[in-house]
């Protein structure tokens, strides 16, 4: 008998596995996840930055009423102590809202139950508030931060941030720069597997026991240098300088891995044509590497904008506008810590300042850190 | 090129090639005061004015250390009023008391020991003479002693202002009950991910976004992540993280701010170095093995769960206990989620309030005593330990279960 054909019989259509399908569907939400944060992130900043600048912040003014008044009366009289007030300020008594239109010495007169409110009847004693906007402009031109007494300035807090930053990037950088130089071009391959777990010993470390060390030894070391009138006890040297120490490796490491992908042949190109060791470093391999250096620098400042703990401990407790290092100013990050560290009630001021000190934050690092990633497609050296 | 200038090119090569090694040391030098202070913070000597001196409490000429239990009881008893040792006895009945405990009790009720002064480890290993004397000087009531601010009271002992009998107990199954909720919720959710990106995930917009975002998320500044977990955890979900929803706390007086909150938070930020980690370990998986598998028929589940998996797992775990280090130091997002209260007694649950060590150390470095700069110092000594376990096991992990492939 003949074999039969059996490829008739035998399907090679995919078959559909449905333990498959649901455990490759569970894998995909799982990696989508990372993006909820992203979105959950981004979701919750703008939610209660918006709320910051969108919701009238009421201040006591402690100027009361005299008299009592009734549904209908337009013009009020107030004592004279408290905060003064301006024409066509917008103002509280109790849940109502009134809006000033004109002041005749001690009498207000005002147009009464303004935003959906109810005119209603108030007991002399009562006392005013007042309403302020916190406007973007003001957020970031503004020099002063104390949003309880409103005024919302960003800029103290910024430019804490920036100068912190700054002076962290100013140790990092050389230093960092120096020891991927020796550690790729000059050391031994020993030396380098001895030094380099060293370093990194130093990423390790929690930033907590930064904070603890630059409170601890590097402002009174700073003390002892510069004198104790001139350095303050909180100050963003000391800070700046021990965040310069917590992202040398960061710099150390990412540089070094640069130095050491530029191949070996450009480096005996050089020494052929009678370069020194000094002169192929400088002049060859960092202009080669200089795409991943300037990444690593990037990635530093953003890690160190973003460093809290740190500040937190010895940058000082206070919003204050400055540009000398050796006083104490708080930063974007120091600030978030401290006004959460105590009891904070939801839909306050200071829980949505929080959020909108936190967007800006998240913005800051983002932009760096795609930067940097830009940096490295846009100027990366191909060799073959 | 003249001879002179080949010598003046060297001569700068000579110079900085100095330069980079001073560079180096520099760092080597931070690194060695960073150990240097904490170590100098968690010993020295210490005056210390105790009400009653411990040896006018010994019983028949035996010390206080070498008696039983039921001695220890009586001294106690005879020392303090009668209310107090019933409240105690009411805390916890004196029958389940270790002796030890009953000793602590006489420490802190009946020695009262206070301390006066305190000096660095520097100051007390140069200066001994002198700091004799001041102690002698200035506290004449008061006993010098060299203490180790790092000793078995100290982790034994639970939170309290009095740094004479604070510890860091509470702290420390704070810190471990937070990681290890972070692990039970990022070990998975991370592994998965990095499985789906590196064995299923075609090459298409989605996934490319998703791989995108996973690498910008590890650069997030960590308060952000305390700010989110604020929002969603803490505030959002508040019901369900504070154990309201299952009945397991009280709706009046619980809030959302507990150690499931803080370590969802954690988990939250050690995901993305968790993916990327397990990434790694994927990719360094030949794919040989795959085709291997495929060819004999096996599904591609198969393949991950059977063959890549078993391969990647040392690597998986080694990455997933440095992202372990990088989340028992976090401090911020604990601080912003947690708005850490003064916690006294051991965390229960999941529903408990919390404080972990970190945020121990941050609150008594941030106080303006000076004591508890050094219990601060005693605190990171714990902290570093803890770490230096952890990288430990990776590294045995690493080296026990490497495949050659």
């Amino acid at each position: 008998m003949a074999p039969t054909r059996t490829s008739d019989h035998v399907s090679l259509k995919r078959k559909p596995r449905l333990r498959e399908l649901v455990i490759q569907s569970l894998l995909f939400v799982c990696g989508l996840l990372s993006i909820f944060v992203t979105a959950g992130i981004i979701y919750e900043l703008g939610k209660e930055s918006l709320l910051f600048f969108g919701r009238t912040q009421w201040q006591l003014t402690n100027k009361p009423i005299v008299a009592d008044i009734a549904p209908a009366d337009t013009r009020i009289e107030v004592g004279p102590i408290g905060t003064p007030l301006r024409e066509g300020d917008t103002l509280r008594l109790d849940q109502e809202v009134l809006h000033l239109i004109a002041i005749e010495d001690s009498i207000y007169v005002v147009e009464r139950g303004v935003q959906d409110t109810a005119p209603a009847s108030h007991a002399a004693g009562a006392v005013l508030h007042k309403g302020v906007d916190p406007s973007l402009a003001e957020f970031f031109t503004g020099t002063t931060w104390a949003p309880h007494a409103g005024q919302f300035g960003v800029l103290p807090l910024l430019n804490a941030t920036l100068m912190v930053s700054g002076i962290a990037i100013l140790v990092a950088l050389p230093l960092g720069l120096a020891t991927a130089i020796y550690l790729s071009e000059y050391a031994s391959p020993r030396a380098r597997n001895t030094l380099k777990p060293i370093l990194e010993i130093l990423a390790g470390v929690p930033t907590v026991v930064y904070g603890y060390f630059a409170l601890t030894f590097m402002t009174p070391l700073l003390r002892t240098i510069f004198g104790q009138n001139v350095v303050q006890i909180y100050n963003t040297a000391s800070a700046g300088i021990v965040i310069g120490i917590l992202i040398l490796p960061l710099v150390s490491t990412i540089s070094e891995d640069a130095l050491n992908a530029v191949p070996r042949s450009l480096r005996e190109a050089a020494y052929g044509l009678g370069a020194t060791r000094l002169e192929t470093a400088v002049r060859i391999v960092l202009p080669a590497a200089f795409s991943g250096i300037a990444a690593a620098a990037i990635l530093a400042i953003s890690r160190a904008v973003g460093e809290t703990m740190v500040v937190a401990l010895a940058a000082g407790a206070g919003p204050a506008f400055t540009f000398n290092p050796f006083q104490a100013a708080e930063t974007m990050t120091g600030h978030i810590v401290r006004i959460s560290g105590g009891d904070l009630s939801y839909d306050s001021l200071d829980y949505n300042s929080i959020f909108a000190i936190g967007l800006m934050l998240f913005v800051m690092t983002l932009a760096l850190n795609i930067f940097s990633q830009y940096i490295v497609r846009r100027f990366r050296e191909v060799y073959e | 090129m003249s001879a002179s200038n080949l010598q003046q090119r060297h001569r700068t090569g000579r110079v900085w090639l100095v330069v980079f090694q001073v560079a180096l040391l520099t760092g080597i030098v931070a690194l060695t005061a960073l150990l240097f202070n904490i170590l100098n913070g968690s010993f020295g000597y210490v005056a210390i004015e105790d009400t009653i001196a411990p040896q006018d409490l010994a019983v028949n000429g035996v010390p206080l250390e070498e008696q039983d239990k039921d001695t220890l009881i009586q001294v106690l008893q005879a020392h303090i009023s009668a209310g107090l040792f019933a409240r105690y006895e009411f805390d916890k009945p004196f029958a389940e008391r270790s002796a030890g405990e009953v000793y602590d009790l006489i420490l802190e009720r009946v020695v009262e020991p206070k301390f006066v002064a305190q000096w660095s480890l520097y100051e007390t290993l140069t200066n001994r003479d002198a700091i004799r004397q001041t102690a002698a000087q200035d506290f004449p009531n008061a006993r010098l002693e060299f203490r180790s601010w790092l000793n078995s009271h100290f982790l034994r002992a639970p939170q309290s202002s009095y740094p004479e009998i604070a510890g860091v107990r509470t702290a420390v199954l704070g810190s471990l009950w937070t990681i290890g909720i972070a692990v039970l919720f990022a070990f998975p959710v991370g592994v998965a991910a990095a499985v789906y990106l590196q064995e299923y995930a075609p090459d298409n917009l989605i996934n490319r976004i998703i791989q995108t975002n996973i690498t910008n998320l590890a650069g997030v500044p960590s308060i952000i992540y305390g700010i989110l977990g604020l929002a969603i955890f803490v505030r959002a979900l508040g019901h369900f993280t504070s154990g309201v929803a299952f009945g397991a706390s009280d709706p009046t007086t619980s809030n959302g701010r507990t150690i499931l909150s803080a370590g969802l938070t954690l988990g939250m930020l050690v995901l993305p170095l968790i993916i990327i980690n397990a990434q790694e370990a994927i990719k360094a998986v030949p794919s040989s093995l795959r085709q291997a598998s495929f060819g004999l028929g096996a599904t591609r589940w198969e393949t991950v769960w059977h063959h890549v998996l078993p391969n990647a797992i040392s690597g998986i775990m080694t990455g997933t206990i440095l992202a372990i280090s990088r989340a028992i130091g976090e401090t911020a997002p604990l601080v912003v989620i947690g708005a850490s209260t003064f916690i006294q007694v051991d965390p229960e649950g999941p529903f408990s309030n919390f404080t972990t060590l970190p945020i121990q150390i941050y609150q008594w470095t941030a106080r303006p005593q000076s004591v508890f700069r050094n219990l601060a110092g005693g605190a990171s000594l714990v902290l570093l330990g803890l770490l230096l376990t952890l990288n430990a096991t990776a590294i045995i992990l690493r080296n026990r279960y490497r495949r050659s492939l």
